[in-house]
């Protein structure tokens, strides 16, 4: 099944077989006019400029299971992608509501569990592989578990937005939205000009405010550390160029330790205490006294600190269980159930495949349907029904009926396009949109995000470990003068905050 | 800072400081093998580039398959300079550098980090090139010029903390043992027989040694004399205001063991203060009636061992 162009939302056209003026958005006419102003080629010296300065940078990552273990880049692409000041503010208001009641829900489900008391969520929860018993009963700072939350969003339409997942464990690519914004700005100053743009590059100091004021009580000048399981790891520059930005020192496992439920680094001048650790290893690397015997990468004795309150975890240990899959059908329910609220973001429809009729319906529709495993991410393990092969679908169909609980399925969504470069010039292509929420005393986001744009034509697998680019995300401060409504400005504070 | 930090940044400058003496041997060596009759053969003349650096036996081991087998200007220079199997090539030197500061990038300035990413990526122009055929004196002049900007960068941008510190001790810790070893093998070489001194060959033979640390023209400078042995010996051990001296990198070695050791009496400190004392007070006279061979070797021996105590002091903290 093949999708005709026009059935998809592009950020940029209002109808992308009609390439007129008349046809462009609000918020991209003058882009859209600077554009047509430049050649072709011209951009792509731009691109290439680019990518030179990544790679001068250092600005790679590295793929698992490839041999050569070199460094590559994502690409980049010099589009960017506009998002009006109201449809940020929209946004960002849902991607908070829902962050505060995932933290609520942490906190809950580690403690009184009134959630499955009153029925709302299932009480198999409990026996989630990422629900950790590790974790009942112990106090966290001011109750924040996902200090650091990314929520990926998608556009099927202009005022459809859907959340696709929370991700509440290390979730990756700020830097990416920092990177391209500076990368941006250097190679199209005037386009700063013309578009009133919202900065980003405050984030680091946002972040590491927000982690000074999770550390335990008691301590005044706290020292915050990020954690990195090395120069290996496929993020490595995220967390290098995150603890650098906070001016804070980038450590591995070895570098710590663990005594009398207090963690120290091992420095020059002999140990020194560690107060708060944002941590880019997952749970089960962590400590190899209690989790992966195996892993080299974490500190023996860790989570023992932790507990005891010796040191503070940004994300907490246990955080998987709020964005999995399986919990994702009921965050609408967990924002009525804490905040009173309704739902400012929707979810995808999702058929959970260990309900008998949700299997039957899917088994039924798989070649439109997007299937996921529980536990997957980073696009791994998924698949895409209009996508993929008969013998695809076949092997799939057969996976699914030997473990139906460990598989959702999604209606394949219409994921909105945005101009591309591409090798024929100017082209579609699909993106989704991961903001980054910030919780510490308040919760906050940057007015920005991660944009991620599959670079092959019709192609909705956007994860960067499957060839998916980024580009720059623009919100815009004021809103766009149109012709068919007045005009309104919006305040500058391009912070929103809501106090816990 | 981390320990293991400082540990990355001391070695970092190390190895960029051992590629650019690695590049001063070849370019030496280079233009003595234009000269005539400088060598009784290519294999006497290239074989001394191996013995500055220590490698006389894994180069046999690695490079003769055959009994008559010589040593040849072609094996030794892709020895020294690309040999990935040669961890003290210029190609493992760098490859080197560039590693450590990976894993540390956050502990420089990005215009450091940059430079050194830039010099890894700009490497790969020669690595194809067969340069014993063409090109050598333009990659030595090359990695010559990198360190210039290596050490141009941290000192032009970097914060003058610990961090910093532990980059110029990498540095003139290495360069110590450099500048000994090169003026050990030369002098060797030359003396024992006590003939010729202050023929054709000897003044080539002393002024590319004086070249090969950029200490030619200070020579000519201070001594405005023909070059004599001895005082090459005097200008690369004792001469404090001369940047490559044994004496000059004490300088900057005790100080900096000072700074970092802060109150702490560190035995790192003690050894820096021993040795800089023998050169600060030496004789030249008295060196040489000790022998100024066993003077290097034993020079030698105590830096590497001054290298083991700051690994001990600063690198390896036990935990309680």
């Amino acid at each position: 099944m093949k999708n005709s162009p026009l059935s998809f939302f592009d950020e940029m056209q209002i109808n992308l077989a009609d390439t007129d003026a008349a046809s462009v958005r609000a918020i991209y006419s003058d882009y859209n006019l600077w554009l047509k102003s430049v050649p072709h080629h011209q951009l792509n010296s731009k691109r290439q400029e680019a990518e030179l300065l990544f790679r001068r940078v250092g600005i790679t990552f590295n793929v698992y299971g490839d041999d050569d273990g070199a460094e590559r880049l994502i690409p980049f692409d010099v589009v960017p992608r506009i998002l009006a000041a109201e449809e940020w503010s929209r946004l960002s208001a849902g991607a908070i509501q829902r962050v505060r009641a995932l933290n609520m829900f942490l906190h809950d489900i580690y403690h009184r569990q009134e959630i499955i008391n009153a029925g709302i969520v299932p009480a198999s929860i409990l026996a989630n592989s990422q629900y950790r018993p590790e974790m009942f009963g112990v106090d966290v700072p001011n109750q924040i578990y996902a200090h650091i939350a990314g929520i990926d969003l998608v556009r099927t339409s202009e005022s459809q937005f859907y959340v696709l997942e929370d991700n509440l464990r290390t979730p990756s690519g700020v830097s990416y939205m920092l990177e391209d914004r500076k990368m941006m700005m250097r190679l199209f100053p005037e386009l700063f000009r013309r578009y009133s743009i919202a900065p980003v590059d405050h984030y680091p100091q946002v972040l590491l405010k927000n982690l000074r004021a999770v550390a335990q009580d008691g301590v005044h000048e706290p020292t915050v550390v990020v954690l990195t399981p090395g120069a290996y790891n496929s993020a490595y520059f995220e967390h290098a160029f995150l603890a650098q930005q906070m001016g804070v020192e980038l450590v591995e496992g070895s570098d710590l330790f663990v005594q009398n439920n207090s963690v120290y680094m091992r420095t020059t001048q002999g140990p020194q205490r560690v107060d708060v650790i944002y941590r880019r290893i997952d749970d089960d690397y962590l400590d190899p006294l209690v989790f992966n015997a195996d892993s080299m990468l974490g500190v023996p004795g860790l989570l023992s600190a932790y507990r005891n309150g010796g040191v503070t975890l940004a994300n907490a240990v246990g955080t998987g269980v709020a964005d999995d899959k399986a919990t994702y059908i009921h965050v609408p329910a967990m924002i009525k159930f804490y905040l009173g609220e309704t739902p400012l973001l929707e979810n995808v429809p999702t058929y959970e495949l260990s309900k008998p009729d949700d299997l039957a319906y899917t088994l039924a529709r798989l070649p439109e349907l997007v299937v996921k495993e529980v536990q997957g991410s980073g696009g791994y393990g998924m698949l895409v029904g209009p996508a993929a092969s008969k013998k695809e679908l076949a092997d799939f169909r057969l996976r699914i009926i030997a473990n139906p609980s460990n598989y959702i399925a999604q209606p394949t969504l219409a994921l909105s396009t945005c101009p591309t470069l591409v090798e024929q010039g100017i082209a579609p292509r699909h993106v989704d949109l991961r903001p980054f929420v910030l919780s510490g005393k308040t919760v906050t986001l940057v007015p920005g995000a991660l944009c991620r744009v599959a670079m092959k034509e019709g192609s909705l697998v956007v994860n960067s470990s499957q060839g998916g680019g980024t580009k720059d995300t623009w919100v815009l401060q004021e809103a766009i003068v149109d012709n068919s409504s007045a005009s309104a400005t919006l305040d500058n504070n391009v912070e929103e905050a809501v106090t816990c | 800072m981390l320990s293991r930090t400082a540990d990355h940044l001391y070695w970092m400058a190390r190895h960029i400081e051992r590629a650019e003496n690695m590049a001063r041997v070849l370019d030496v060596t280079y233009n003595m093998s234009l000269v005539p009759n400088a060598a009784e053969s290519e294999a006497a003349l290239w074989v001394t580039a191996l013995e500055i650096s220590g490698n006389v036996e894994t180069y046999k081991h690695d490079y003769f398959k055959h009994e008559n087998d010589e040593y040849t200007a072609a094996g030794v220079i892709h020895y020294l300079a690309m040999d990935i199997n040669n961890p003290s090539s210029i190609y493992s030197s760098l490859r080197s550098a560039r590693e450590n500061a990976h894993a540390v990038r956050v502990a420089m300035t990005s215009e450091t980090w940059e430079n050194i990413n830039a010099l890894w990526l700009e490497f790969s122009q020669f690595i194809d090139q067969d340069l014993a055929k063409n090109g050598l004196r333009e990659f030595c002049d090359w990695v010559k010029a990198r360190s210039h900007l290596f050490r141009g960068v941290c000192f032009g941008t970097m914060l003058r903390d610990d961090a910093f510190s532990f980059v110029r001790l990498g540095t003139f810790i290495e360069r110590a043992d450099n500048t000994a070893r090169l003026l050990d093998v030369k002098y060797h070489l030359l003396l024992p027989e006590q003939e010729e001194i202050g023929g054709a060959v000897d003044y080539y033979e002393w002024s590319a040694v004086l070249r090969s640390v950029s200490a030619f023209q200070a020579y000519q400078k201070i001594y405005s004399d023909s070059i004599e042995p001895w005082r090459v010996a005097e200008l690369l051990v004792l001469r404090r205001d001369m940047p490559r001296s044994l004496h000059a990198c004490f300088d900057e070695i005790t100080l900096i063991l000072e700074h970092l050791s802060g109150a702490r009496q560190t035995e790192c400190k003690r050894l820096a203060g021993e040795l800089h004392a023998k050169l600060r007070f030496g004789k030249m006279r008295s060196i040489f009636q000790q022998g100024l061979h066993e003077f290097l070797e034993e020079f030698v021996k105590a830096n590497n061992k001054l290298g083991a105590e700051v690994h001990k002091t600063f690198f390896s903290i036990a935990t309680s």
